[in-house]
């Protein structure tokens, strides 16, 4: 067997994320070796910080680009898509690892992570989570291990493919439920969470949101990648797909009024403060706007198509924080700002992801016409 | 029902605070420099290493200034949110009543922390390997800390002087916190914890508003676990409606592809 070879160009922008990962790396021997009290500003009213909201729960909101590209290719065979699908669950598979990390990181007991895997307290929304989460990005490497083993350990390929519509079911299956469990996560802050965001709807506002980001994250990084590695997607395809993700949204925010008004909590809606203005803003900017977009003559050119997709994650990315931050603000009260180091550690998890990406990118078949044969 | 209860009568406390430092000594928790909350109270909160504090408040009665005192820790849920926040059974509800706390399961994710309505559970936030810190009711099953086990009242109980804190069984406290209220007009007709997040096995009573000293008297009667469980319990159904319905997806498109690519061969060919 002849050796691979491996190809990884050095720009500017790769060396800087290069220096942002290491910093990130740095931070992380620090924290698991003296604590969380020494790197996070995290205390006993805000035991929940940046990490859990923005590497874990958005992470994975935003890595739901997998799931839904993998229900429309792979589930319903709309083969059109399959030009988007490697690129799509590759982030995903990232977007895993970067989460189970930025998890890791979290938890005080780090070296007690298995524990849930033996010590069931299915009673908990987050044991679902664990699960879910542990037995889908396992999946995920699975898939992306047919991927990898068209260029190394070949023989694996065959066993692999043959296994493939299992992974590529429970793929689907096990992101709903714990996409939705995110959202259930918070059902137990009854009382807590401000009423423009508790619902005990709260699930299956997670998992529609994170349904709909998976095309605006797509038309991203496809967008990206196009600039970086020279990768094209005729825009008609993301056109339709992004409609798809506008539909959806047009139902999401029906739902929302209906639960609003089913609670009697429209009145907070227009109330002013803290919490109507960020509600008002996510649903403005994150939701009608971008449907708006997408039912409109803009979405036929790509800048449009971009402009909806940066507003659509824009807004889940809001919401998420909003979730976290803003509407448990009342309840908690003032006292928790991330610590650079938080901070740090954050912004070098993505990079990297980014780094990963682009190596994975320009060394296996990704992007590459994969368009026939491979729908599995 | 043999759940324990202790009935806290604020009416009856002087804010003496023997009760924190029995908690202390019994528990082995370290003790630090005296940081004051209004030049009144030491500490002014629980945290990783207080279970209980003694609140200090001057309020008005009766058009009066008056001091009045509350200790405060665990209340010890009836249906605790923190044991059914707990995903690796650290936090578990006993039958005896207690809530305790198992750090060999603790994996340090502080859903605990976040699911109590009450905001009991505290951190050890300046340990490198941080656990969970709470009231565990004396109750220390084979453990060095028992009081309860061995048929004692816990160390706060039994250190107070002027019979602030009562220890019996649940009924019998319910049943004498409502006597006393009956007895006396100056109480606040109220007794917290009766019903509170589904009821606690620690109750109150006051003669002033409980929401002097920061108690939430906002938080839902219905028990936390049953707003989770109402959402956990469709997990199975999902699972199979959901699973078998990506099944025939699965198999019915991927047929429906290939009968095309056929027809469109034959018609081509």
């Amino acid at each position: 067997m002849a050796a691979h070879k491996w190809s990884f160009t050095w720009t500017p922008v790769r060396k800087v994320l290069m220096v942002l990962a290491a910093l990130a790396a740095v931070i992380v021997v620090y924290r698991l070796a003296t604590g969380l009290g020494t790197t996070t500003n995290l205390n006993d009213q805000w035991p929940w910080g940046l990490w859990i909201g923005f590497d874990v729960l958005t992470g994975v909101a935003l890595a739901g680009g997998g799931y839904s590209t993998a229900l429309l290719v792979h589930i319903m065979h709309i083969n059109k898509f399959n030009v988007i699908a490697r690129s799509a669950m590759l982030t995903s598979l990232l977007g895993y690892l970067l989460v189970m990390a930025g998890l890791f990181l979290d938890i005080g007991q780090w070296f007690n992570f298995w524990r849930p895997f033996v010590s069931w307290g299915y009673h908990s929304v987050l044991f679902e989570v664990f699960w879910c989460i542990s037995l889908y990005t396992t999946v995920q490497l699975i898939e992306f291990g047919e991927i990898a083993t068209e260029k190394v350990a070949k023989s694996w390929h065959k066993p692999l493919k043959s296994i493939m519509p299992i992974m590529l079911i429970l793929g689907v299956l096990l992101p709903t439920l714990h996409q939705s469990s995110l959202g259930g996560l918070y059902i137990i802050e009854v009382g807590k969470l401000h009423p423009l965001w508790w619902s005990p709807m709260l699930p299956l506002f997670f998992m529609m949101s994170s349904f709909f980001v998976g095309p605006a994250m797509v038309t991203i990084e496809t967008t990206l990648a196009g600039k970086a590695l020279g990768h094209h997607v005729e825009d008609r395809i993301l056109r339709s797909l992004v409609r798809i993700a506008g539909s959806l949204m047009i139902i999401y925010l029906a739902l929302k009024i209906i639960d609003l008004a089913n609670r009697d909590a429209f009145g907070y809606v227009f109330a002013g403060g803290l919490e109507s203005s960020m509600f008002l803003l996510e649903m403005t900017a994150g939701i009608i706007i971008p449907i708006i977009i997408c039912f409109s003559s803009w979405s036929t050119s790509r800048n449009g198509l971009v402009i909806f997709s940066a507003l659509t994650a824009g807004g889940v990315v809001l919401n998420r924080m909003n979730v976290v931050f803003t509407g448990m603000y009342q309840a908690l009260g003032p006292g928790y700002f991330p610590s650079w180091m938080e901070w740090a550690v954050t912004i070098g998890l993505v990079s990297a992801g980014v780094l990963v990406y682009l190596f994975i990118a320009e060394n296996f078949n990704i992007l590459g016409a994969h368009e026939k044969h491979e729908t599995a | 029902m043999l759940s324990k209860s202790v009935l806290v009568d604020l009416t009856r406390c002087t804010g003496c605070k023997a009760c924190q430092t029995a908690c202390k000594q019994w528990n082995d928790l370290p003790a630090v420099i005296p940081e004051f909350d209004n030049n009144l109270t030491f500490p002014n909160k629980t945290d990783g290493n207080t279970y209980t504090v003694v609140q200090h408040r001057v309020t008005e009665k009766d058009g009066q200034d008056v001091m009045r005192f509350a200790k405060m820790q665990c209340l010890h849920c009836l249906e605790p949110a923190c044991a059914s926040a707990c995903f690796a059974k650290a936090l578990q509800k006993t039958p005896e009543g207690p809530v305790v706390y198992n750090p060999e399961l603790c994996v340090g994710c502080r859903y605990c922390m976040l699911a109590c309505p009450f905001g009991v559970p505290k951190y050890e936030w300046d340990e490198v390997f941080p656990l969970v810190a709470k009231c565990q009711f004396c109750f220390d099953p084979n453990g060095k800390y028992d009081r309860l086990g061995h048929g004692q009242k816990p160390a706060c109980v039994d250190t107070c002087p002027n019979g602030t804190l009562e220890f019996g069984e649940r009924d019998e406290m319910l049943k004498e916190a409502w006597r006393r209220i009956n007895s006396d007009p100056k109480y606040v007709k109220h007794v917290y914890g009766e019903k509170e997040a589904g009821g606690t096995n620690w109750l109150y009573i006051s003669d002033v508003p409980f929401e002097t000293f920061g108690f939430r008297t906002d938080v839902t009667e219905r028990p936390l676990p049953e707003y989770t469980h109402d959402y956990l319990k469709w997990t199975p159904a999902v699972i199979a409606a959901w699973g078998g319905l990506l099944t025939l997806m699965y198999f019915y498109t991927k047929r429906r592809g290939e009968v095309a690519q056929d027809q469109g061969k034959n018609i081509g060919a």
